[in-house]
């Protein structure tokens, strides 16, 4: 980065500055603006401008003022203050949704967690064939998730001849309900998202362990470290940025989870898969009296300033990681 | 990123481990074990939807995990895609992933060229402001975009219902913008000089000089602009609720319940085949990771 930068700076700086400088007043600025190309850059710059401020930038600060009106779509939005808050927060639904959300997550990082670490430390030793362990693990990220999702639904078919309870069935388990029950529907749903998602970190992981120098194995192996020892007191504390980097990913990642409890469940069976995102989504799509979108909005931006705080650390950390 | 990119000569196991036959057998056994583990657990889902996908129905439901079925009904792909019309679902999905990656390809291109190479003053204000986009979760776009592409500034027509309403946002990517913007960082501005000296203005230079010596990064953000529209899901559901116009992702669901189980999985797999040949094609460019900075919207 640095060395583009001092590459880049005869650019920036016009050359041959001029030193009988004439008096700056509005119009030789705007003279100079002109023959510095400055409408040029303003051509390359519009599309950026226009498709962020349309789409990124204006919805943006709408959300903010949205939350604290009431908007409909036949009369003009009015002031209501902090009233999409109470109402939010007066929501018995939303405990449910913030515990359901919390659920997901815990069972997220218990489940996804560990498993594409043990895998990519035992594949980084792998000598042959490196790539097809990787293919093999990434595959299902490739999948488009609506696609797994529908896919397991099939799997998770409740009755004894479905997919899972067949596979079970032979070492004597089951059936099992999974979607059905109020207990299971959440795990089922944390296993079919860990199936989609684990490839990825594990790609993550791989790089990570490429990068351990190779120098501190050997001072290891000099003081008599076996390969346990290595690998708890050199790879794991070399990882350590890595493995916080990939929580706070999976983090940001659960709380927003919509797709599996959506195309599941629906939320159910009576509300035990209704996550935070599905509960904006009813507020503002699935409401037989019309979308309350300043309810909608206010419970956003609460997600949005918790997810906002996760991702400042994000950034934080892979700033400092990668230089 | 960057910094993870480099290759080690080693790992934690050495060479003078793999001599001792306890460590040769006990991970090369972990070795077979985790390769029996990654087919079964990363294939086997996608060889059980082939296999279903030219299984009769009755089969699907009755025996799922019977290796040989009563016959192969390859009728179960023809109809998915005649008669529950998947071709023409599948073009859409290819129409609106043309249209994202258009957008995403014109928007990165453009501002990472005036916030690399052009550098106006006000550079530095539009690039924190793109930048800090990125802190920002998708969640809270739903429902403010939603209500802008219903009621688009200056335009008097809704968006909805139009494949514009997808590829417009979609051109709203942070991480494009700076994933390209740090590739022309990286470019000798030698060259630009040299172009300059020889006359060439900002539009010659963008696309006679900056955009061919810029395949590689186009590259990467084509892959990673198709696959993610062939994946989006909420966005394209929100805004064509016309059945005609939707892609796959938002059309399976729908057709789920209504269609025969075998024919079902029959679509789901072509669903899956666009995807999945990108990354045979791809693979290397997938798991080097680089698309993986983008995961951070959600």
């Amino acid at each position: 980065m640095t060395r583009n930068d001092v590459l880049a700076a005869p650019v920036t700086a016009p050359p041959g500055t001029r030193t009988d400088r004439p008096r700056r007043t509005p119009a030789t600025a705007l003279v100079t603006w002109v023959r510095r190309g400055g409408p040029h850059h303003l051509v390359f710059l519009l599309p950026t401008l226009v498709i962020f401020g349309v789409f990124s930038w204006y919805p943006i600060v709408r959300s903010v003022v949205m939350s604290f009106q009431k908007t409909n779509l036949a009369a003009p939005p009015r002031w209501v203050g902090w009233h999409n808050f109470v109402f939010v927060l007066h929501d018995p639904l939303l405990g449910t949704a913030v515990r359901n959300t919390l659920w997901f997550a815990l069972l997220a990082l218990i489940i996804g967690y560990p498993v594409p670490l043990v895998a990519a430390v035992v594949m980084s030793e792998v000598r042959r064939a490196k790539g097809l362990y990787s293919a093999l693990a990434y595959l299902p990220v490739v999948v488009p998730p609506v696609v797994s999702v529908l896919l397991w639904r099939v799997f998770y078919d409740a009755s004894p001849t479905g997919v899972f309870n067949t596979i079970l069935g032979w070492v004597g388990l089951g059936p099992f309900p999974w979607l059905q029950d109020q207990t299971w529907a959440m795990p089922s749903l944390v296993l079919a998202a860990t199936w989609s998602g684990a490839g990825g970190t594990v790609i993550i992981y791989l790089a990570a362990l490429l990068s351990v120098p190779p120098e501190l194995y050997d001072a290891a192996e000099v003081d008599g470290a076996g390969i346990w020892r290595k690998v708890w007191h050199v790879t794991m504390p070399q990882l350590r940025g890595v493995l916080f980097i990939t929580l706070i990913l999976q983090i940001i990642a659960t709380a927003q989870v919509f797709l599996e409890p959506y195309l599941f469940t629906g939320g159910g069976p009576a509300n035990a898969t209704v996550t935070v995102l599905l509960l904006i989504y009813r507020y503002a799509f699935q409401n037989s009296l019309g979308g309350n979108y300043g309810a909608a909005t206010a419970l956003s931006l609460m997600l949005a300033v918790v997810l906002a705080l996760f991702s400042l650390l994000y950034f934080r950390l892979t700033k400092s990681w990668s230089q | 990123m960057a910094a993870i990119a480099q290759t080690a000569d080693r790992t934690a196991v050495s060479a003078s481990d793999w001599r001792r036959p306890g460590v040769r057998w006990g991970l090369g056994s972990a070795h077979v074990v985790l390769l029996v583990l990654l087919v079964v657990v990363g294939l086997g889902p996608l060889l059980l939807l082939a296999k279903f996908a030219v299984t009769p129905t009755q089969d699907i439901l009755r025996t799922p995990m019977a290796v040989f079925p009563h016959g192969i009904a390859w009728s179960n792909l023809d109809q998915a895609w005649n008669d529950v019309q998947i071709s023409h679902y599948f073009l859409n999905t290819v129409w609106v992933a043309a249209g994202s990656w258009a957008s995403q390809l014109l928007v990165a291109t453009t501002g990472g060229y005036v916030l690399s190479v052009l550098r106006p003053a006000y550079g530095k204000v539009v690039e924190a402001l793109v930048l800090a986009t990125m802190f920002i979760p998708t969640v809270v776009l739903l429902v403010p975009l939603y209500l802008t592409v219903l009621h688009p500034p200056l335009l008097r027509t809704s968006l909805i219902n139009s494949f514009w309403a997808v590829w417009l946002p979609a051109g709203a990517s942070a991480f494009n913008v700076l994933l390209v913007r740090r590739f022309f960082d990286s470019l000798p501005r030698e060259v630009f000089e040299a172009a300059r000296v020889d006359g060439a203005g900002p539009y010659r230079l963008f696309w006679s000089v900056v955009l061919p010596m810029s395949r590689p990064i186009l590259g990467v953000v084509s892959v990673f602009a198709v696959i993610a529209s062939w994946k989006d899901f909420l966005w394209p559901l929100l805004v064509l609720r016309d059945p005609s116009i939707q892609p796959l992702s938002v059309r399976l669901p729908s057709i789920a319940g209504t269609t025969d189980q075998g024919v079902f999985l029959a679509a789901l797999a072509i669903a899956t085949l666009i995807p999945i040949v990108m990354f045979l094609l791809f693979q290397r460019l997938f798991l080097s990771g680089v698309g993986l900075g983008g995961a951070v919207k959600g």
